[in-house]
């Protein structure tokens, strides 16, 4: 598509298990206009570890503005929410 | 992607402190000389600020979109030593200023290439440089310096050896803590990115960005799963995580060269520590099967660390270069600190180390009243380490005024705090006083 600048990346949200996380940060994201590509959850040391793939055109939405929005969310419902572009992963674990 | 692998690499991110240690630009100075060194600095101050005007910003982007830490942005120049030598000036120390100045502006942590390559001999701006030393470092937070004193292909330069005893006392007359800004080098390299020995080799392109990795702590938790096996797993699990570390850093290198169109120079495959608990390599070397660092059988732990560390990050790159080796800064590390002050780790045994890891005696404070000679001698001995095993050595040490065996001397942040340690007191002085230059070694017969 002309125009379209497609921004990976992988979002990990780590905390206590409470209701509503993976409706909360799908609904962030939908807001933010990032399209959920890839979704898995996982206990990890105990804690609640959901990771999304999400993309979005970077022409419409900065990285910056869905970090911030992310982070914000994160701040609210005591979670912690990270999103690291996707090319650091593939650099890291694939040949 | 497999859930796994994004899990294990923001785990080794935020649980294992693997970052960035450096990115560091080199910049060329060759087209600022000028025979009026009013006119050079200014050429100086105004080609570094625009060369690098970026690359903070850029590094602090990368951190937040790819969530890595980057600890240091840091500028190596062109030894000073060639640039200033065309002008008339007796010292040098307005060139240190000059550096600093231009550092504060792009907000730089560190800038390298106080310099001289004396390995063979002083040309004029070398001795002036020299010279320079003490007040140069001693008046400026940001600048370091470096001096190489000897290489393979030309032997070691004796008189350079007994001077930079004196200079480095000089420099801890004034203030020690400024002693961790000079290295005294054997077989400098060209494109390190680490501090305090990094400058911008005249070989090099007119800019370029190299970039220093760390991960003492990603290498110990791999190697916390394969306790009690072979020495072969152990060396196959070193070289898969220095694999994945580098990875990193080619990745970050090619980045941040593309965002600053700058060429990607080299990554700097080492293990840097940091005083923080879970960074330290002397805690790896404990996690192979040593009581605690030190311990006999150290060399031989190190020396494979060392050499697996290369091979694991050799094939993740496309260019390595820099020190490329296993960090030991007694300061910097918690581990070898902690050794040091339970008198498992001395002085003998971290030269005896240095002959199979980067870099060489760093960041070890002695006693204020080494005399010159001794620390001469000190360096004279790292820097045979380096001439006849063809690899560079160094010595970061610090004469701690005023202080003895016993007490410590901080140095802040990322630097640590250092025990000071006892030193042989017999003197080499005649030794060191004759002057002149040991001959390059021969190139055969290796025993």
């Amino acid at each position: 598509m002309k125009g379209t600048i497609v921004m990976k990346a992988v979002v990990t949200v780590v905390g206590h298990d409470q209701v509503g996380i993976v409706a909360k940060v799908s609904q962030k994201l939908a807001e933010l206009k990032v399209n959920i590509t890839d979704i898995s959850q996982t206990l990890m040391h105990g804690d609640f570890t959901m990771m999304l793939m999400g993309e979005w055109n970077e022409k419409t939405t900065t990285f910056d503005s869905v970090k911030k929005g992310l982070e914000d969310l994160g701040k609210k419902t005591n979670l912690d929410i990270r999103i690291q572009r996707q090319e650091l992963f593939d650099a890291i674990q694939k040949l | 992607m497999e859930t796994k692998q994004i899990l294990d690499t923001i785990q080794m991110i935020s649980e294992e402190k693997l970052d960035i240690r450096t990115i560091t630009m080199g910049i060329s100075l060759f087209d600022c000389i000028d025979s009026d060194g009013e006119k050079a600095r200014q050429k100086i101050y105004d080609k570094l600020t625009t060369s690098a005007q970026d690359l903070v910003k850029v590094a602090n982007q990368i951190e937040s979109e790819y969530g890595i830490p980057i600890v240091n942005k840091r500028i190596s120049v062109t030894p000073i030593s060639m640039i200033a030598a065309a002008c008339h000036d007796d010292n040098y120390v307005a060139y240190a200023k000059t550096m600093e100045r231009a550092a504060e502006t792009l907000g730089v942590d560190l800038i390298g290439g106080f310099s001289a390559l004396v390995q063979k001999g002083y040309q004029s701006g070398d001795k002036k440089l020299i010279a320079s030393i003490p007040q140069a470092l001693s008046e400026t937070k940001r600048v370091c310096g470096s001096v190489n004193v000897g290489s393979t292909r030309a032997g070691i330069n004796m008189d350079a050896v007994k001077q930079m005893g004196s200079v480095v006392k000089d420099l801890a007359q004034i203030d020690p803590v400024s002693c961790m800004s000079l290295v005294v080098f054997a077989n400098a390299v060209e494109d390190n990115p680490f501090m305090a020995g990094a400058f911008h080799g005249v070989g090099e392109a007119d800019k370029v960005i190299n970039v220093g990795i760390s991960g003492p702590g990603v290498v110990k938790r791999a190697l916390e799963k394969v306790q009690g096996q072979s020495i072969d797993t152990v060396s196959e699990t070193i070289k898969k995580t220095a694999f994945k570390v580098t990875r990193m850093g080619q990745f970050v290198g090619n980045v941040a060269a593309k965002a600053l169109k700058v060429p990607f120079g080299i990554v700097d495959l080492s293990l840097a520590p940091t005083p923080n608990e879970g960074d330290s390599v002397a805690e790896i070397l404990e996690e192979i099967g040593l009581e605690s660092v030190g311990a006999p059988g150290t060399t031989a732990a190190l020396a494979l660390l060392n050499d697996a560390v290369k091979k694991g990050g050799v094939m993740a790159c496309e260019h390595v270069g820099g020190l490329s080796g296993a960090f030991i800064p007694v300061s910097e590390d918690s581990g070898m600190i902690r050794a040091v002050e339970h008198g498992n780790l001395n002085l003998e045994k971290l030269e005896a180390m240095t002959a199979v890891c980067s870099v060489g005696l760093d960041m070890i404070a002695v006693p204020g009243n080494t005399p010159a000679e001794t620390i001469s001698g000190m360096i004279a001995d790292e820097a045979a380490i380096g001439v006849i095993n063809n690899k560079t050595t160094a010595v970061r040490v610090i004469p701690a005024t005023g202080k003895k065996v016993g007490e410590q001397i901080d140095f802040g942040g990322i630097f640590g705090y250092a025990p000071i340690m006892p030193v042989n007191t017999k003197s080499p002085a005649k030794f060191v006083n004759r002057g002149g230059r040991i001959p390059a070694p021969i190139h055969s017969f290796k025993n």
